[in-house]
């Protein structure tokens, strides 16, 4: 139970794959200019990353040194294709706004990153909480984002009207600068964070 | 619908850039921008793993999958053509230019997990480009990538001297100069479109 509670701490604050690690930002980018995009973005990578990890941990006696990217590789492949399929089948016309981007999450680093750093070493049931728990720091911090870019460029929050009528949009927040300025504003402001804590912390 | 391969081909570095409007391959944009004679090597490298990947995948997708109705399947199919295609790169490089391997040698097994690659082949079969415009389109997205990264290196030299604040530094930083180079970048737009 200590553990679970550590690995989660790692995942969503510590270790934090965006933030800390900048890593999967091509995604935590392109999808963020609306809450509701970036919360089945979230969730997709949640699951791909939890059973990924399960995947690679349970079968890792077993798989050869050398061929084991391709080996990861396949199996993120593998959990992709499940969530495309169902997206597209009960969400489409979400399906057709994250257009490539739900495909590259094979290509996420935060997944292979933690197959490789992580699952390899770890029994199946820890890599999975592993799994979980990285995922829900990556969707934190693109709600975190979405909820900026959103709220300052539409004036809405998961599509409803929240900013009144006489609001005007902040076009700039939904085109791509927006975006790369809201990551690096973010990132700073974790940072300076961070440093603060360790001071009094010594 | 019709679109004019070289019209892909000049939006594909200009208003289209993988980099500014489309968020591809970050995670080595933002590591490997220190120094410009590397980021011209890894650019080089992006650039004809892409001219030469994106035909392949259309040949794969359009006579292998899509005859079968395997067309899910292209996920899988893309990623390991893409690794196998690196992989025999990286031999043949090795075999025949030592010295261009020595120079790139680190680079070239990373372009597989290089999202850029994998996005363009995706990008091209859900606009139903033909075999000309994928070509151009992949060595266009290349060409914008390498402009892209070469720029960013080129003003983070600069940046050595100036006093950023202590929380920015490092990879925030890069991202607010990114962030006003994608702002640069829009002023091209309007001169050629693509959907």
């Amino acid at each position: 139970m200590k553990q679970t509670k550590t690995i989660f701490m790692e995942g969503l604050w510590g270790n934090n794959p965006i933030a800390r690690q900048i890593l999967g930002i091509c995604s935590a980018l392109a999808v963020t200019n609306l809450m509701k995009n970036s919360l089945v973005m979230g969730l997709g990578l949640i699951f791909v990353t939890a059973f990924s990890e399960l995947t690679v941990s349970l079968i890792r006696q077993w798989t050869p040194k050398h061929i084991r990217m391709m080996v990861q590789v396949l199996i993120i492949s593998a959990y992709v294709i499940l969530v495309d399929i169902f997206l597209k089948a009960y969400f489409p016309d979400i399906s057709t706004a994250l257009g490539p981007y739900v495909g590259l999450i094979i290509t996420n680093c935060i997944i292979m990153g933690r197959c490789e750093a992580f699952a390899q070493a770890n029994p199946p049931h820890i890599a999975f909480i592993d799994g979980i728990a990285m995922g829900t720091g990556y969707t934190l911090v693109l709600l975190t984002i979405a909820f900026v870019r959103e709220l300052l460029g539409f004036g809405t929050l998961f599509g409803i009207q929240v900013m009144g009528e006489s609001w005007v949009s902040w076009s700039i927040m939904i085109m791509p600068p927006g975006a790369f300025f809201m990551l690096g504003i973010l990132i700073w402001i974790l940072h300076t964070f961070k440093e603060k804590n360790q001071e009094v912390a010594k | 619908m019709i679109v004019n391969p070289f019209v892909v081909f000049f939006a594909a570095i200009f208003t289209n850039n993988m980099i500014f409007s489309n968020f591809l391959g970050m995670c080595s944009f933002i590591a490997v921008s220190s120094d410009i004679k590397t980021s011209i090597g890894l650019g080089q490298a992006v650039t004809f793993v892409l001219a030469i990947t994106a035909p392949i995948n259309y040949l794969l997708y359009h006579y292998v999958l899509v005859p079968f109705g395997l067309e899910y399947l292209r996920y899988i199919v893309f990623i390991v053509s893409i690794a196998a295609f690196v992989q025999l790169v990286e031999m043949i490089v090795e075999r025949s230019f030592p010295a261009l391997y020595q120079s790139l040698g680190i680079f070239l097994p990373l372009i597989t997990v290089n999202c850029a690659i994998l996005g363009v082949s995706l990008f091209m079969t859900i606009r139903n480009y033909n075999l000309i415009t994928s070509t151009l389109y992949g060595l266009g997205s290349g060409l914008g990538w390498m402009l892209a990264i070469v720029a960013l290196a080129g003003i983070k030299k600069r940046m050595k001297m100036s006093a950023v604040p202590e929380g920015l530094q490092g990879p925030g930083i890069t991202l607010i100069i990114t962030g006003i180079m994608a702002l640069a970048f829009i002023g091209f737009s309007g001169i050629v479109q693509i959907s």
